[in-house]
């Protein structure tokens, strides 16, 4: 005889909880099993952003044994009328900008070419990723060797092609070079793992669609252009989604590279926030700095994801 | 039984004695920065241990993070540290915001009076405000920003003839600022037993401390004032001065034109390695480093000599150096004045001084043979009666930040004029000030 499922269930719940769980809906334990997380949600995430909100409003100083005391908007204007930290959001947006295009460009480029069938394609998958794999803190260190004028490697090598002497630029202390210093090292570090969704978006496209394309007599181009790009592009989309979430709020690798210098050329909005939040404890201004951001790359993210559910669809 | 009775007692009384000097000893924590005098307060500390039966632990922290692990451990009111050596410019946050525990009374009852210290280091270690006799540490380590050059260097004929053909006078100790760039600059990029070699290593790190207290080096020399009336935060027309502005622009020059290519963020550490290294052929740091640069095989001994912060328009050295407080977290307070109280004994600062820290006390700076038990200590002696402190106020790190992104801008960075960085900073000090309900 075959028990169904229910009757199973039943008899494998202990005496004491299936008497205490008579007579509750299903709603109800349901509502019993997700309470757990919902409080957790709400203690660790909502109850915090709610505080923080409430926080902008002040002048409080964690640090400071003195009365909270309510400012108003204040905090927010000083922000937004505050010339250099529209230098910071300026920073961040080229930082932004340049690593998801050069991580896309040669991601989708590297992926292309990984996905031709050939001898040691399985080894050189895992020589490109390595750099991914690393810990952000060893990169930066990593490359400030590389960078350095005098000994570093890089600068050789560029003397190398272009005959100038390697002491002659600095490409961290240089207010020209630094900015994209920053961009070459996230690109070296992260450039793999938008590889790697676009090899998993290249290995989605069944082989028939392009079998059917070689029978219609399309050329590879126009096979490139009418189905490669289209059906890779929802997990392109994903790809750039994740890298400029993650590069928005950029912290460890360039504080290691430049720690937002030379002047404040790379101090990009979170390494400020940071300097304002625990450096100079002005918690009231810094959670109104968080507010801003958060608004910022809440809004963004959300039109983005609409746009990508557009690609979606069609 | 009466075997049985003695053994009894004597187990008894062990256990009364052991139980009765657990109570007494302590486990103490002193927290300080990691670097060379704390090996020698280790070592100081023994004698404290053997005599006190506390044991003596040690938190050292790098100085990159010294002030940021610090003042989060007081601020979330930690106890981490029994006791703290911390900056001189964070007194007055100790103070007010109760991290430290005040002295006066403990000081009174041991008899431990302050002015057998040196006065300019009870004024920047111990007093808050500034000047008053309310005390929140006792002295520990003076220091102030001083230099050191290759001496081997500087005795070479050929060098000193190329010199003399530069510039027309004889190559020596620099007698102001400006004698000290030229000596720098003579030595950039120059060719020494087949290496290139440059002027100066400089403070230019931007992250903690590091260009503000190279930058009030040259500052100070030139007569920088932070108020035009002192306790009145009017510092329109003192920090933006006209010296102030030459001082600055004699900064950006030291650093554009005599130091080595790629230390645009550097520090003490910075500093040490490229004397070491052979790098150049003078070098900026805290005298705290002296005992182990004399002291080091390669560079140190014949072919090092130290000098004091050049003057210019008058004397002026950055203050460095720290006080030692109580933390009033502490559940172990009672050893901790133990500890301060031992500290201030005259014997024990003869022998921090004798193992390389620095005493501010007067018994050892007053001794004859002072000048000349190290080739630094008259120096030592000479810059800390000229020394200046950044503020010490309870916003300090405001400050402080606010100064190293605007030097830093302007000297690194290339971003605008010195008026205009020191005018910006005159407007971020102001709101800092206006926050605090003193403007």
């Amino acid at each position: 005889m075959t028990d169904s499922l229910d009757t199973r269930a039943a008899a494998a719940t202990p005496v004491r909880v299936a008497r205490e769980i008579r007579g509750l809906s299903d709603r109800a334990i349901a509502w019993i099993f997700v309470a757990p997380t919902i409080f957790l949600l709400l203690a660790i995430n909502i109850f915090p952003l709610i505080w923080t909100i409430r926080l902008s409003f002040t002048n409080f100083k964690a640090n400071r044994n003195r009365d909270l005391e309510w400012v108003g908007l204040r905090n927010y204007e000083r922000i937004l009328g505050d010339s250099d930290i529209w230098l910071n959001m300026q920073a961040t947006a080229h930082f932004l900008f340049w690593t998801i295009f050069f991580q896309v460009l040669i991601g989708f480029t590297l992926a292309y070419l990984i996905n031709k069938k050939f001898k040691g394609n399985d080894l050189w998958t895992t020589i490109i990723v390595l750099p991914m794999m690393l810990s952000p803190a060893v990169v930066g260190n990593f490359w400030k060797f590389l960078y350095q004028p005098q000994i570093g490697l890089f600068n050789y090598v560029i003397a190398f092609f272009t005959g100038k002497e390697p002491s002659s630029f600095e490409m961290l202390g240089s207010v020209n070079l630094a900015p994209w210093s920053i961009v070459i090292v996230d690109t070296w570090m992260w450039t793999p793992f938008v590889m790697l969704i676009c090899l998993a978006g290249l290995r989605s496209i069944p082989d028939y669609i392009y079998e059917a394309a070689e029978v219609d007599r399309a050329s590879k181009l126009r096979q490139f252009f009418t189905i490669t790009i289209p059906m890779v592009l929802p997990f392109l989309m994903l790809a750039v989604l994740f890298r400029g979430i993650e590069n928005f709020k950029m912290f460890d690798l360039v504080v290691q590279l430049t720690g937002g210098g030379p002047g404040s050329i790379t101090e990009l909005t979170s390494i400020n926030l940071k300097r304002e939040a625990f450096e100079k404890w002005r918690t009231g201004y810094a959670s109104a700095y968080a507010i801003i951001l958060f608004v910022t790359v809440f809004g963004l993210a959300s039109i983005y994801v609409k746009a990508l559910n557009k690609v979606k669809e069609r | 039984m009466k075997t049985f009775k003695l053994a009894t007692v004597s187990a008894l009384s062990i256990a009364a004695a052991t139980t009765a000097s657990t109570a007494q000893a302590e486990d103490l924590t002193l927290c300080w920065a990691a670097w060379d005098p704390a090996n020698a307060l280790v070592e100081l500390s023994k004698e404290f241990e053997g005599q006190s039966g506390h044991k003596m632990s040690f938190e050292f922290i790098p100085w990159p993070n010294f002030a940021d692990r610090m003042l989060n451990e007081l601020n979330s009111g930690g106890k981490l540290c029994d006791l703290l050596i911390g900056d001189s410019q964070w007194i007055g946050g100790g103070a007010e915001n109760g991290h430290y525990v005040k002295l006066n009374d403990f000081f009174d009852a041991e008899s431990i009076s302050m002015s057998d210290f040196a006065d300019a280091t009870v004024y920047a270690y111990s007093t808050w405000p500034k000047g008053t006799p309310n005390y929140y540490a006792l002295p520990a380590m003076g220091d102030a920003n001083g230099w050191f050059y290759r001496k081997d260097w500087f005795a070479r004929d050929d060098i000193k003839a190329a010199f003399k053909e530069s510039t027309g006078r004889d190559l020596g100790e620099p007698k102001s600022q400006k004698e000290l760039l030229e000596i720098a600059q003579f030595f950039q990029g120059r060719e020494i037993d087949g290496k290139t070699v440059y002027g100066a290593s400089i403070f230019t790190e931007r992250g903690s401390e590091g260009i503000t207290m190279g930058i009030t080096s040259a500052l100070y020399p030139w007569g920088f004032k932070y108020e035009n009336t002192p306790g009145k935060y009017d510092m329109d027309g003192a920090v933006n001065s006209p010296e102030a502005v030459e001082a600055l622009e004699f900064y950006k020059e030291f650093y554009e034109t005599a130091t080595p290519p790629g230390y645009t963020n550097s520090y003490m550490g910075e500093s040490l390695d490229a004397f070491k290294s052979g790098q150049v052929a003078m070098a900026m740091n805290w005298f705290a480093f002296f005992p182990g640069l004399y002291a080091d095989p390669n560079t140190g001994g014949d072919n090092i000599d130290f000098f004091v912060n050049p003057p210019q328009n008058q004397a002026g050295s950055t203050l460095g150096g720290q006080g030692i407080s109580v933390v009033a977290y502490s559940d172990k307070q009672d050893a901790a004045l133990e500890y301060i109280k031992w500290f201030a004994n005259p014997d024990v600062q003869a022998k921090w001084w004798s193992l390389g820290g620095y005493s501010a006390h007067n018994a050892v700076l007053n001794d004859p043979g002072f000048k000349d038990s190290a080739p630094f200590a008259g120096d030592f002696l000479e810059a800390m009666g000229a020394v200046q402190d950044f503020w010490q106020e309870p916003a300090y790190a405001e400050l402080l930040l606010a100064m190293q992104k605007r030097m830093h801008d302007y000297v690194v960075a290339d971003q605008g004029t010195a008026q205009e960085a020191l005018d910006k900073l005159v407007e971020d000090w102001t709101e800092v000030f206006e926050d605090e309900g003193k403007l």
